[in-house]
């Protein structure tokens, strides 16, 4: 065979390896390659800065099981919640209900935390996003469970008595940081995270718990 | 579109509007599908996005920058010039560039190439603004040009396979204040925040009807928005820092949608709540 012949049927089937057979990178190469990538596709604007996207382990554990449809098993699933639950605190004053009113205020807004919003403007709790929470409010989400009569069905008719205590330890733990309850929950950790504040999340217990609450009517 | 017809939409669009604004309280309680259907009743065959469509065109054929270039020879993935269908098959992997490319970040490409313009100048200019609000307009123009077609993005390439795998990653990435991710809101079905309905985009139908329905007229701020627009008020939303326009995050999460499309039925220019 000729020698340039030859040199040519090398260069192309060099080509066609590197067009039709070049492998697919493995697991971890893409990991890599997804982290690379998202590292030079963001910038700060306002009080969003390029922390929020700093890797978080109960975050890749959770996003890996939802992106692959593998449950995590027993024992990640136990250290994320035992993570997160040490996170939880119980009020400074040991006083757990605010004003349902108020309440109804922070549940109502979808407020804060975005790069237009101003790093010192009051947040809200997203709720009404997600759940549906008092009879009155029709524009609801329903990417959470209802809420509606959530201290009536749970039998709470005096929220400061023994009997009602480990159902508002609960939900005051269950705002503080979902996570510490179920490891992949979608909810927001709103203590932990430092969405909301220990008064207003005292105010959303109000509005799950007070018999005189109208998501108890 | 002649400006004649472009004019009678728009009339027919402020009767909408008025009728809409009367019955606000009715509107609140429907599930914004509904609402929505109503309203391109109202309108019948019209969308104020033929108004950016027409500057589209316009604009495509238009001798423009400092090379006084029109983008004629503009190479959306068919070959130079081809519009039709192009927008069906993007992002796709580009050998010139060397890249997987959105329809956005294409143009921006063949405005440079061919016209002269800065495309980092481009992509640096907010939203609705010089020569971004020109590339939502060729935007709209290219998509309408494939109306009814159905996604097809091409997985030959090795590149456009990388950036689904790093596209579904993204997806599920959890991050932001409030540890939301694409896939919080969008991988399941028949979902909705307040009264808004969520599209699934990890399959069809959700996937072509949610991501294909970008360039879409958002009735409720009366601005055009493209595909890159409604990522970066999405990362927004869940509380994310801000997303560069052309990023290869925001094409790695278009080529993953654009593929679990794949079969649906273009729509876009949509209009939206």
């Amino acid at each position: 065979m000729n020698r340039k012949y030859q040199i040519t049927i090398s260069a192309i089937a060099v080509a066609l390896l590197t067009a039709c057979a070049a492998p697919m990178p493995s697991g971890a190469d893409l990991d890599k390659l997804t982290q690379d990538i998202l590292g030079r596709s963001f910038r700060d604007q306002g009080q969003a800065k390029l922390d929020r996207l700093s890797p978080d382990e109960d975050n890749r554990l959770c996003d890996e099981s939802e992106r692959t449809g593998v449950a995590l098993d027993d024992k990640l699933t136990a250290q994320i919640e035992a993570r997160n639950m040490k996170t939880i605190k119980a009020p400074a004053d040991g006083k757990y209900l605010g004003d349902f009113k108020e309440g109804e205020k922070v549940a109502q807004s979808g407020a804060g935390k975005t790069w237009t919003d101003k790093a010192d403007s009051v947040n809200g709790g997203n709720c009404y996003n997600c759940h549906r929470i008092s009879k009155e409010e029709l524009s609801y989400g329903t990417l959470g469970p209802s809420l509606y009569n959530y201290g009536k069905i749970r039998g709470v008719t005096n929220p400061s008595s023994a009997e009602a205590k480990p159902i508002v330890e609960y939900t005051w733990g269950k705002l503080q940081n979902a996570r510490a309850y179920n490891a992949c929950s979608n909810m927001p950790r709103f203590a932990h995270k430092g969405i909301l504040t220990e008064a207003q999340i005292k105010n959303v217990m109000a509005l799950l718990l007070d018999p005189a609450s109208p998501v108890n009517k | 579109m002649t400006v004649n017809a472009v004019e009678t939409q728009m009339k027919k669009l402020i009767f909408a509007l008025g009728l809409i604004g009367l019955s606000a309280a009715a509107f609140a309680q429907k599930s914004s599908t509904d609402s929505i259907a109503e309203y391109r009743q109202m309108l019948q065959d019209g969308n104020p996005a033929d108004l950016f469509e027409a500057k589209g065109e316009d604009l495509w054929k238009q001798k423009r920058g400092p090379k006084n270039a029109s983008l004629e020879k503009c190479d959306l993935g068919k070959g130079a010039g081809v519009f039709k269908g192009a927008w069906v098959e993007l992002p796709r992997y580009f050998s010139d560039t060397g890249r997987v490319q959105d329809l956005e970040s294409r143009l921006v490409t063949c405005m440079q190439e061919l016209q002269g313009f800065n495309a980092e100048e481009i992509a640096k200019t907010p939203f609705g603004r010089g020569e971004q609000s020109n590339v939502t307009a060729l935007a709209t123009w290219i998509s309408a040009e494939s109306k009814g077609m159905k996604f097809n993005l091409s997985q030959s390439h090795i590149e456009e396979r990388k950036m689904y795998e790093v596209g579904k990653r993204l997806f599920f990435l959890r991050g932001g204040s409030h540890d939301f991710s694409c896939a919080t809101c969008h991988s399941q079905d028949d979902k909705r925040i307040r009264l808004q309905d969520l599209p699934n985009l990890t399959q069809n139908p959700g996937a072509g009807a949610g991501f294909g329905a970008w360039p879409a007229y958002r009735v409720s701020n009366g601005q055009m928005w493209g595909a890159q627009l409604r990522l970066n008020d999405c990362y927004r939303q869940q509380r994310f820092p801000y997303p560069l326009f052309g990023s290869d995050a925001t094409i790695a999460l278009g080529v993953y949608m654009g593929v679990n499309g794949k079969g649906g039925e273009a729509i876009a220019p949509a209009i939206k709540r």
